[in-house]
């Protein structure tokens, strides 16, 4: 298990390697009228200037070089554009608590209101008119179809105008927090329901569980010891992608409700084309959906005594 | 015979409702079963003798109802039970089942002590150590080597074979008085099977057991069975000991079901085959319902079900064929050369 654990992150690294190589490829191949407020009145010396003071003025391998060189040495360098000359380190390290609170938070609401409901429709596919089923696949499909942007919008436009909701979100009054963190939650609410109705009903018709059944176990000690269990497993590989997807939501919801954390930032240093906090951004987006998928599968290791890590390596 | 009656079903009704049509899948069933016999009932796929049996513990599937008729047992009668917790004290304890695929009848998360632990927690009321005991002296007793270790082993880590006798570890687990199994082996390899009959046949000695065997395997019921009950269209057709049913079989169905045995094809000639299919059950079966299949059916057969007649005390059969004044029809030649060569159905062992 170690050795397979090891093995993958060498290989992650590589992934990270890729991914950063092509964002700060891409980074260079912006127009440089970004870099400069006001371009048109600058002569070229100013502008030839302006690029060597952000390093632009090398040839692309050489920049590449020195930037990885820095990295391995903890360095990301410094922003040069949102906030002159603080360390990107620094600027993420303020955002990071912001980001991972609103998150996490959102997060375990989806856990303890997704799998309850997934429950919920599941047993409720036994009933005769399967009520609580139909509601709960409407929810599930409506968030399901709706694109998450529309959604956060109306939210948004509800939560201000019919309940008196701030705008802005400020992080000493957890109540301006709720529509954000809604906003943030339902996605994975119906993500987990769905999933977990899904497997739970697969489950639920296998022959082991007619063989419990047979064997005069329970109704709720079927749904708790075996169907339940059972169903858990898979959906556990999905968390680890909720968590990417809660993190992409962010960016969006955060620029909507003015969060100062991550999500916005990213938004804002696109735009204003500081280079070295996008690519440090960039890699730590990636580095926790690498490490995201990778605990997935570990974690699904743990759960199914059928699924061994390391052996058979070709077949994965 | 004056054996006592463990199980007693009379006039038994099971439907089923499905698309909003009414599915009438066991037609009036009786039988009574004997403490200590096995008793084999055969017949065709969706002849209904899974249904039948399962109406015995309650797991009919959820659109399936008894419809009439009860089940009578230990002085209750089953057929009026709704319950779940009714149904609780029956399961396992009374009544077990051992299920056709061992491949999928085992919860594949769950170590293989756990799952046996769970019937003799339930059944047996033991607790902690003691029920491990008794998990550990289940597995020596169906057979599993090194059960300490296997104790802790994941269903995967077992054989098909080895996973039927876990299967059965935990039906006998339950220290049931009834075993019912569906298909035992239906889904197992040719040579595991005959270890696989031998086994359920030393627990039912071993725990004073009534076995019932579901199969369409002729070879599975010549091997184990006391009587056997030919089931076609949710109706035992006829019944007798098994010598009985195979050297004197009166049914016309019986007759074909044996033709199509293996052990009488000629060389050179195709398999014998029943012509046409089962009657729709969805449509109320009028007559005798393997009458559109018989090519020697009366008049009679097609206007008015045939009660039972008797062939012996032990042995009989729903047809026409039976009353004093049908015309005299003679069984199909090969059925006779059944008789007279004793043909060596009983190869397994």
């Amino acid at each position: 298990m170690a050795r397979y654990i090891l093995k993958r992150l060498l290989r992650s690294l590589l992934t990270l390697f890729i991914i950063i190589t092509i964002v700060f490829s891409l980074l260079r191949l912006m127009p440089i009228e970004g870099y400069f407020q006001n371009y048109e009145k600058m002569s070229q010396t100013q502008i030839d200037l302006g690029l060597a003071e952000l390093g632009l003025d090398q040839p692309l391998p050489i920049q590449l070089l020195n930037f990885y060189t820095d990295l391995l040495h903890g360095d990301l360098g410094v922003s040069n554009k949102y906030r002159r000359n603080v360390e990107v380190t620094q600027i993420i390290a303020e955002k990071i608590p912001i980001s991972m609170t609103i998150g996490l938070i959102s997060l375990g609401i989806a856990l303890a209101v997704g799998l309850p409901l997934g429950i919920l429709m599941a047993r409720s596919t036994r009933t005769r008119y399967k009520i609580g089923d139909k509601l709960g696949t409407v929810f599930v499909v409506l968030i399901q179809a709706i694109p998450a942007a529309v959604y956060y919008l109306i939210i948004q436009f509800f939560g201000t105008s019919a309940f008196h909701m701030p705008l802005r979100a400020n992080m000493n009054e957890p109540i301006t927090l709720l529509l954000p963190i809604l906003s943030l939650s339902l996605g994975n609410i119906a993500y987990y329901a769905m999933w977990l109705r899904r497997y739970m009903v697969d489950e639920s018709n296998k022959d082991y569980v007619k063989l419990a059944r047979a064997k005069g176990v329970s109704a709720g000690d079927i749904s708790r010891k075996h169907v339940f269990r059972n169903a858990f497993v898979p959906l556990v590989q999905f968390i680890p992608t909720s968590v990417i997807l809660t993190l992409m939501g962010s960016l969006y919801v955060e620029s909507l409700y003015s969060i100062p954390g991550m999500g916005g930032l990213l938004v804002t240093v696109i735009q204003r084309q500081d280079n070295t906090v996008v690519q440090a951004l960039v890699l730590f987006y990636a580095a926790i959906s690498i490490l995201g998928l990778l605990v997935g599968d570990i974690l699904m290791a743990l759960l199914d005594p059928r699924i061994t890590l390391g052996k058979k390596e070709g077949g994965r | 015979m004056d054996r006592e009656t463990i199980l007693s079903v009379h006039d038994l009704d099971v439907k089923f409702t499905l698309r909003g049509q009414t599915l009438h899948a066991i037609r009036g069933v009786s039988l009574d079963l004997y403490q200590g016999e096995s008793l084999a009932i055969v017949g065709e796929s969706g002849s209904g003798k899974s249904v039948f049996t399962k109406t015995f513990m309650g797991l009919t599937d959820a659109n399936g109802y008894v419809d009439g008729g009860s089940i009578l047992y230990n002085g209750m009668d089953l057929a009026k039970f709704t319950t779940e917790k009714e149904w609780r004290a029956i399961r396992g304890r009374e009544i077990a089942m051992v299920m056709q695929d061992p491949m999928t009848s085992l919860n594949p998360l769950k170590t293989i002590g756990d799952q046996i632990e769970e019937a003799v927690v339930l059944h047996q009321g033991l607790k902690g150590e003691a029920a491990k005991k008794a998990v550990l002296e289940t597995l020596a007793q169906v057979g599993i080597d090194d059960p300490e270790r296997r104790y802790k082993q994941y269903p995967h880590e077992f054989s098909g074979g080895m996973r039927q006798r876990v299967v059965i570890a935990i039906a006998v687990a339950c220290r049931p008085k009834i075993l019912i199994c569906d298909e035992p082996t239906t889904a197992l390899d040719v040579t595991i099977q005959a270890q696989i009959l031998e086994l359920i046949k030393d627990l039912q000695k071993k725990y004073d057991l009534t076995t019932v065997y579901i199969t369409h395997d002729l070879g599975v019921v010549a091997n184990v069975a006391d009587r056997i009950a030919v089931m076609y269209a949710g109706d035992i057709v006829e019944i007798g000991s098994c010598d009985e049913v195979f050297y004197d079989p009166r049914h016309p169905y019986t007759w074909a079901l044996l033709s199509s045995l293996p052990q009488l094809g000629v060389k050179g000639q195709p398999l014998y085959s029943i012509a046409g299919t089962p009657p729709n059950l969805f449509h109320e079966v009028k007559g005798d319902a393997f009458a559109p299949r018989n090519p020697k059916a009366l008049k009679i057969d097609f206007v008015e079900r045939p009660p039972y007649f008797d062939v012996s005390p032990t042995h009989k059969a729903r047809t026409w064929l039976l009353d004093p004044r049908a015309p005299k029809v003679e069984p199909p030649e090969h059925i006779k050369q059944l008789r007279e060569q004793g043909v060596r159905l009983r190869v397994r062992h």
